[in-house]
């Protein structure tokens, strides 16, 4: 039974309200400076409803064209070393943990146990604690500044191993039997029936990784000195000027609203195939 | 198209002094192009018996011989065999087409003789409109025929069935029982089908293996195995409602156990007092629940004859041809 009180729908839709407000306020506030000229945005109070700048603003931000005291990077570079960053770990992820738990689920090894136990551990790890002696194997196998520098010491995950792990363990022994009849041999089966069968935890994950590989800035920093390899999110904290040199917000904002578009692209995308796997979970 | 051997099958889990026993010692021979049903309870073994002929469970010790081939060392995938389980295992991401023609597939047949035999299977089975489907846009009933279809396809020269029917509703399992006998009749393989369900045994059946606890009681025809049951297990596992077993019957030999079945139990003039407990109509017969002495009796009567009242005695004569007699302590039957 639905308790209908139509004042308590009237709150419930309030309080959902304003908790939209208060999320999304700031972004529209970030939009909003993105489309005004510098001057206009540092005058107190900001006007609230857009500019006429946005083309300009995002023309030059992109290009790197853009004066101040803060760096001049081009974001649109910075955009495709992210890009092109986080797929690498969401991709690598993702196949690695695939075939990681495949082989913990589906075969019988020695030191079986040992492994998964050591995977586990890893969680212990986050890249926080273990950045110094990364670093240092990094930098003395010659990947600084590089794409490999920035993807490989993150594209091992216990989670997704976990989470893939999970999931074999609910498709039924049944169909590896009946594989096995068939007369599909393990490579065979993973590909033909365990694969299709993932698309959903898979869905799930890149959208998870991806935006783990996007936010990415403490492990950037230590690895990059080259402007050409920074990620966006150093971008942005490289355009706000310390001190007393005033920062070109409108630009800041530019960049900031540029960051979140992928990631924002990504999870919108993914829901397609979220719900398509939902739907078709029945055996 | 080839027979069976089982030659002294024993199966353990684990090693060592923990290790557990689960089939002690299987013989049999199955002629090529039998249908045989391997029935008993939960856990007796079955299950077990058949997944070794499948090469999905190890032969911890004895041999299984499909044709003249050893095949305790063969893959499943090489022992040209084809089985049916109790939950359908489909691809479910798979078409109806698909699931059927993927064990084909992975053999490299050509696509054309793929499309011939999975159009065939469908037509036998009644599937050919339903070939583009997924598995869960089928009833219960359809997935298990696409079960079977992915069977035959193979053309193999043993059909394994796992409690196939177990997850059917009672009209549908009838209704299978009967697609299955027919399917055997036209095709004439080897086939090897565990049920825990006697009536599937006694219909489906031309000879049952009746195991019980990793041991197997008997192994023969359905009249073989009604008319004259080797234990008492056998004896009171086939036939519904049960064979009555009495301790101290009238007429009752020193150690022995009488059998006698509520359907060769006669009303008479004289004979055995039964003290009437409970009567059940179920319209074409009637059980009468009793006690005879101190033992529990029941008793077969056919419809049209006034139904006894509770409380009441009823005398009852067993027909002198239907007698079995069972070791008490063994369970083994005696010479009559």
């Amino acid at each position: 039974m639905i308790e209908r009180n139509r004042f308590l729908d009237v709150l419930t839709h309030l309080v959902l309200a304003l908790g939209v407000a208060i999320v999304a306020f700031p972004l529209y506030v970030a939009f909003v400076a993105s489309t005004h000229t510098n001057d206009a945005v540092v005058q107190a109070p900001m006007p609230l409803l857009p500019g006429g700048h946005m083309w300009d603003n995002y023309r030059t931000v992109l290009l790197g064209e853009h004066t101040g005291p803060g760096s001049h990077a081009p974001v649109g570079r910075m955009m495709l070393v992210s890009l092109i960053s986080a797929l690498t770990i969401t991709l690598g992820k993702i196949t690695i943990s695939l075939l990681s738990a495949f082989a913990i689920v589906y075969f019988r090894f020695p030191l079986r146990k040992a492994v998964f136990w050591a995977v586990f551990i890893t969680l212990m790890l986050p890249v926080e604690v273990r950045i110094a002696p990364t670093y240092k194997v990094v930098a003395d196998l010659g990947m600084l500044d590089s794409y490999a520098g920035l993807t490989v010491p993150l594209i091992a995950s216990a989670t997704a191993t976990f989470l893939f792990r999970q999931f074999f363990m609910t498709v039924p022994d049944e169909l590896v039997e009946a594989a096995r009849i068939d007369g599909a041999g393990p490579m065979r089966f993973f590909r033909d029936v365990l694969l299709p069968l993932s698309v959903t935890p898979m869905a799930a994950l890149f959208v998870i990784q991806f935006i783990y590989g996007w936010n990415q800035y403490l492990w950037p920093l230590l690895v990059t000195t080259r402007e050409e390899m920074y990620p966006i999110v150093i971008g942005i904290k490289r355009m706000i000027s310390g001190g007393d040199a005033q920062t070109d917000w409108a630009m800041v904002m530019a960049t900031a609203v540029l960051a979140m578009v992928p990631p924002a692209l990504v999870v919108i995308g993914m829901q397609k195939w979220f719900v398509k796997g939902l739907v078709d979970t029945e055996k | 198209m080839a027979g069976i051997s089982f030659r002294n099958i024993v199966k353990r889990y684990g090693k060592g002094p923990a290790a557990v026993q689960v089939i002690h010692g299987v013989n049999a021979e199955i002629n090529s192009g039998e249908f045989i049903v391997i029935v008993g309870p939960s856990g007796c073994g079955k299950s077990t018996l058949l997944r070794m002929v499948a090469g999905l469970e190890e032969i911890t010790g004895g041999e299984i011989a499909i044709g003249d081939r050893v095949v305790n060392e063969v893959e499943p995938a090489d022992r040209d065999i084809a089985m049916v389980f109790q939950n359908y295992a489909l691809y479910p991401h798979m078409s109806v087409f698909e699931n059927m023609a993927y064990g084909l597939k992975i053999r490299k047949l050509p696509e054309a003789e793929i499309r011939q035999r999975v159009d065939k299977a469908a037509s036998i089975l009644e599937l050919s409109h339903l070939l583009g489907r997924k598995p869960r846009q089928l009833s219960g009933g359809q997935r298990q025929r696409v079960a079977m279809g992915r069977a035959i396809v193979r053309q193999p020269q043993v059909f394994l069935f796992d409690e196939p029917l177990s997850n059917l509703d009672a009209k549908l399992r009838a209704q299978t029982r009967l697609e299955i006998q027919k399917l055997h009749r036209e095709l004439g393989i080897t086939s090897l089908f565990v049920t825990h369900d006697q009536v599937e045994a006694m219909t489906l059946a031309q000879r049952m293996i009746v195991m019980n606890a990793g041991v197997m009681e008997q192994f023969g025809t359905p009249e073989e195995v009604y008319a004259r049951p080797a234990t008492t297990y056998v004896a009171s596992f086939i036939g519904s409602p049960p064979m009555n077993l009495l301790e101290s019957a009238p007429g009752g030999r020193p150690g022995a156990l009488l059998g006698v079945r509520p359907e060769h139990l006669d009303v008479a003039s004289s004979g055995w007092q039964v003290q009437v407990e409970t009567v059940e109509l179920l319209g074409a017969e009637r059980l009468v629940y009793g006690r005879l002495g101190g033992e529990s009796l029941i008793v077969r009567l056919d419809e049209g004859r006034g139904a006894p009242a509770p409380g009441s005695t009823l005398l009852v004569a067993p027909r002198a041809d239907r007698l079995h007699w069972f070791d008490a302590e063994s369970g083994k039957r005696l010479p009559d």
